[in-house]
């Protein structure tokens, strides 16, 4: 069953359409993404399922009950803020507690020390967030809304405020934790690493459209519109058919039965795991590739071969 | 000399001729003898402070303490909602702002007599209450601890305003929507969430307010008319009438060391709870 449904959503700001009849179901305990651009609609998407914003119309069905009509209070999801609007004045335990107020206080010792062990944050109870790196903060943000159990769990940008290396380190962690308790997440993101890699499933919005749903795997080989294509990963577009640069291969001869094109190194670039090549094909167009690094190196100004199998053609109507 | 140290040397200069100076003179007139036609004489004595402990003297300083007390809250139930409503306008900000500090733009001294106009038997709420039929006699609006607390709280209302409207300016909304998302209805994210985040500027604004309004002389003796004697008229009176210099100079000392005392409490509860 789907435990978050939305039906033609439409959230309209003076001047622009955030949100544009925008549809979607998410499956229960499906780890989601909203995938694309700033101010594509996604964070808007988010705030409309939390009720911090109304719809212009459409509806937005919890559990198959229509919530339209209900305050954020009201709806048993859960957001993990951006960043993170910690409460300054509590502690790390009086943060995870907050939403618990009227359960018992004997459960409500059990679940706080539950959940902050589940990010790894025991020991810290009597901190504030004035005293906690970006990473506990974060993980303070998570406990405080999964210890409510919400039906959805809505993350806005939940990496961007950490640096690149913890940031990696925290994907595979919020993967493992929401495997382990099994709450729906839906996650807003513009990184498509980040979507491609946490989700079972992901949307790509642009304008405040959905262009496309699906797998990571489909979303990123079977893109339906350029603008997906390209959003998801470097292409090149080879009279008019995009190739990604990582199914190119450079060779110095001629191949047989391989599609190719025919090309000048302008530049090779080392990226530590892999190799950057700029190739101007000779119809003046430029094209990047992306070769093992272990692999033989290349020289600007070398005449070079571009090759690609049929079956890496990606196709637009 | 470092460059920090002469910029701060006309601060300091100014601190010590026009602060230390007259408060160490202070000091010693309340240890001094009472002159014959006012001023002070030989020899030392603690006179002035045996007497403060007179009952007459005592009942000043609590009624003093009990109004100023009463002064700030209801300054701060006017003040929060009104600093709340300020900071949260979507529009015209300033112009709310403005509002707030418009009584500064005359003086004090002018307001007070405003509001004897607005106040007495035969001032223009009365006469309006009268003409109107509602009411047989005039309202005994004037000369009581009402009028004298009416006249604190609308004296001292911006500064309990102007701080709490600072912290609420750049605190994050996004912590009440936290808040909100995570189950509390508006009225607890109020008091669980917004003013305890609030609280440096409460406490600012309640010592802002507390002070002056126990010291006030003016209000009192004007909105008072006499009935009410509060430290700050005991203290004028000493000065000017009664020509008793020690023991104004004693009683002013003495409300100082409480007042100090009383801040520097409140301050280091306050500290303790943040660290």
């Amino acid at each position: 069953m789907n435990i978050l449904e939305v039906r033609e959503l439409v959230k309209q700001f003076p001047g622009h359409r955030a949100v544009d009849r925008v549809s979607l179901s998410i499956p229960r305990g499906a780890f989601f993404s909203l995938l694309g651009p700033s101010g594509c609609g996604k964070t808007t998407m988010l705030r409309l399922i939390a009720g911090f914003e109304e719809p212009d119309s459409g509806e937005v069905l919890l559990g198959g009950e229509n919530v339209n009509s209900r305050k954020p209070y009201e709806r048993n999801v859960s957001t993990v803020f951006q960043n993170y609007a910690l409460f300054p004045h509590l502690t790390v335990r009086g943060n995870v507690e907050f939403g618990l107020r009227r359960s018992r206080s004997t459960d409500i010792t059990r679940r706080v020390s539950e959940v902050l062990e589940l990010v790894r944050l025991t020991g810290k109870e009597n901190r504030r967030p004035a005293e906690l790196s970006g990473g506990e903060r974060q993980r303070v943000a998570l406990a405080r809304s999964l210890v409510l159990r919400p039906d959805v769990l809505l993350l806005d940008e939940p990496m961007a405020a950490l640096d690149p290396k913890l940031r990696n380190q925290m994907r595979l962690e919020l993967k493992a934790m929401q495997r382990q308790v099994g709450i729906t997440f839906l996650l807003v993101t513009h990184d498509q690493e980040e979507a491609l890699g946490l989700s079972d499933q992901l949307a790509v919005m642009n304008a405040g459209r959905i262009e496309q749903a699906g797998t990571p795997r489909e979303v990123y080989l079977q893109p339906r519109t350029r603008f997906v294509a390209d959003f998801l990963g470097a292409v090149n577009w080879i009279e008019g058919v995009g190739v990604r640069s990582e199914a190119m291969r450079i060779e110095r001869t001629p191949q047989p039965d391989i599609r190719s094109a025919r090309g000048v190194v302008e530049h090779s670039a080392f990226l530590g795991d892999r190799l950057q090549v700029l190739v101007r094909m000779t119809n003046g167009e430029q094209a990047v590739a992306h070769v093992p690094r272990t692999g033989p190196g290349f020289e600007p100004g070398e005449d070079v071969h571009l090759c690609w199998n049929a079956a890496d053609e990606m196709r637009f109507a | 000399m470092k460059l920090r140290t002469w910029f701060l040397l006309p601060a300091w200069l100014w601190m010590a001729a026009l602060l230390a100076a007259p408060m160490a003179i202070v000091l010693a007139y309340s240890f001094l003898t009472r002159g014959t036609y006012g001023g002070i004489e030989q020899p030392w004595t603690v006179e002035s402070y045996q007497r403060l402990l007179d009952p007459l003297y005592v009942a000043i300083y609590l009624r003093s303490f009990a109004m100023a007390a009463a002064a700030t809250a209801i300054c701060l139930v006017l003040g929060f909602p009104a600093a709340l409503f300020i900071a949260r306008a979507s529009r015209r900000k300033n112009f709310y702002l403005q509002l707030v500090l418009l009584p500064f733009w005359t003086s004090f001294l002018v307001r007070t007599y405003a509001w004897l106009f607005l106040l007495r038997d035969t001032g223009l709420i009365n006469s309006a209450l009268l003409a109107l039929g509602i009411i047989e006699q005039p309202l005994p609006m004037l000369y009581n601890d009402g009028a004298v607390l009416l006249g604190l709280v609308y004296g001292y209302l911006p500064f309990m305003v102007l701080p709490i409207y600072a912290v609420l300016e750049r605190m994050d909304l996004t912590v009440e929507e936290a808040a909100a998302d995570l189950g509390a209805r508006p009225l607890s994210t109020l008091f669980r969430v917004t003013i305890p985040i609030a609280k440096p500027g409460i406490v600012a604004g309640c010592v802002l307010v507390f002070i002056p309004s126990l010291g006030a002389f003016l209000t009192p003796d004007l909105l008072g008319g006499g009935q009410t004697i509060l430290i700050g008229n005991l203290v004028q009176n000493q000065f000017t009438t009664a020509r008793d210099w020690p023991f104004g100079a004693a009683v002013s000392v003495v409300l100082m060391l409480l007042v100090a005392a009383l801040v520097w409490t409140f301050l280091r509860r306050q500290s303790e709870s943040i660290a």
